[in-house]
């Protein structure tokens, strides 16, 4: 034997080595996870890692799987529930309903124009019966009827049909989401004024929603006071409170 | 995965152990998670789930490749007599006397669980996608029963996950400093029944 490598003596070589790989991983790891939470605190927006990976699924989602062909499931009639009312934001109790009126923005900054439930009754009317998906876990079947907002876009607002992005909010301005167009553009996509079968309630968004099934709820707007078309991604109420911008199912 | 899940699963937690209005155990209940202190954080379980399941899946992945395509599978996959084996082996290291059945790198219990949480590891990436784009992958999620079951099936793999790692955990500290260090540095030291060459014997399993 040249050198006094022993069995013992090449172990305890490989057991140094293997426990230093170890120590070494789970230095890494924890220095990971610092960084990863690096600035988070509780209540307020995700840490930057955090937000580009969002962003890095929401451009997965969006280029390798989101397709105008995906259809959100629907449901016979017998199967709806009792649609829970989950947020009040932009939705105070002195609002008039006979006052309302939705504005439109078009893309480009061209003329705001006005419109009444009467103008959008003109447009074809569909119904779906669909899953509502809340972002904290729970699901209740709803029906939904009104305009679809592609639809809506083409005689409305023709010239904004290219955008990438739609803009709405309460009329108070108190709610607000930002939707890729792509999403808003679906054909399940609907400016509801009915729900399970009545006008749509205060509480729901009375006169006019937005059901959005390839959305979690939270893009679901209740009373569209406003829609404005650009080309750049709009202010979102959840996106600033920690939550996916995309938000999509 | 497990902590940013719970997270998540605070904002909806309607699973429990009881039948109709009787309920022994609820997922999970207020001191769990004042304890813990994972209650409100939904925006920063869901950002961190849907990160950290990029690393989830393509580590297992990996994992499965690597397994399938050295050969170690062999080791791994339960053979016929595995399964009255296991049995053998639960009664023996409960204590019961009972004669452990010869094995190879694993015994018969190890065969099954190591096999099985693969399998698991697998079903918690599909009912996960399930759940996650239950539009886009619509196929996908009724292929595991639809919304609901999904969560409900993706919640009690990780119970199970759990449950594995309890025993997994008590089991490695039984087993002694030696089997620790092999699992750490993938080597082991045997007696020789013949004179090898060091490099045979080091390598020997």
């Amino acid at each position: 034997m040249p050198n006094k490598l022993t069995p013992e003596r090449e172990m305890s070589r490989r057991t140094r080595r293997g426990f230093m790989a170890l120590g070494a991983g789970a230095v890494v790891a924890a220095g990971g996870w610092q960084w990863l939470n690096a600035g988070y605190k509780r209540g307020g927006d995700i840490p930057s890692p955090l937000r580009t990976m969002l962003r890095f699924n929401e451009r997965v989602v969006r280029s390798a799987l989101f397709s105008d062909d995906h259809l959100v499931k629907t449901y016979p009639s017998s199967a709806i529930g009792e649609l829970k009312e989950n947020g009040d934001f932009g939705l105070p109790d002195d609002f008039d309903a006979d006052s309302w009126n939705l504005r439109l923005m078009p893309l480009g900054g061209g003329l705001p124009v006005s419109l009444t439930m009467d103008d959008l009754r003109t447009l074809p009317r569909h119904e779906e019966t669909i899953d509502f998906k809340c972002v904290e876990g729970w699901s209740t079947v709803t029906q939904f009827a009104g305009a679809r907002f592609s639809e809506f876009v083409a005689k409305f607002a023709p010239g904004s049909a290219n955008a990438g992005y739609v803009a709405m909010a309460t009329p108070d301005g108190g709610y607000y989401v930002g939707l890729d167009a792509p999403s808003a553009m679906h054909s399940q996509t609907l400016l509801a004024w009915e729900m399970n079968g009545e006008d749509l309630a205060d509480e729901h968004g009375a006169p006019l929603r937005l059901a959005i099934p390839v959305k979690y709820g939270i893009k679901n707007i209740k009373r569209i006071g406003k829609i404005a078309f650009g080309d750049t991604e709009p202010p979102d109420y959840w996106r600033e409170r920690g939550y996916d911008f995309y938000a999509g199912l | 995965m497990i902590f940013s899940g719970l997270l998540i699963y605070w904002a909806y937690d309607p699973y429990r152990i009881g039948a109709r209005s009787v309920t022994l155990f609820h997922f999970f209940p207020d001191w769990f998670y004042d304890l813990t202190g994972i209650n409100a954080q939904l925006a920063r379980g869901m950002a961190l789930h849907f990160a950290l399941a990029w690393i989830f899946a393509l580590n297992g992945i990996a994992y499965f490749i690597y397994t399938v395509v050295s050969g170690e599978w062999r080791e791994l996959v339960p053979e016929q007599k595995s399964f009255r084996e296991a049995a053998l082996v639960a009664l023996h290291d409960m204590g019961f006397k009972v004669p452990k059945p010869p094995q190879g790198r694993y015994n018969a219990a190890q065969r099954i669980s190591y096999s099985a949480i693969v399998i698991m590891g697998g079903l918690s990436l599909i009912t996960g996608l399930a759940i996650y784009k239950p539009a886009q992958l619509h196929w996908l999620t009724a292929l595991v029963g639809g919304y609901e079951w999904a969560r409900f099936e993706h919640f009690w793999l990780t119970m199970g996950y759990v449950g594995f790692f309890a025993i997994h955990i008590g089991q490695v500290i039984r087993a002694g400093w030696a089997n620790f260090r092999s699992m750490v540095t993938g080597y082991d030291l045997v007696e020789a029944t013949t004179i090898p060459e060091t490099e045979e014997l080091v390598n020997a399993e």
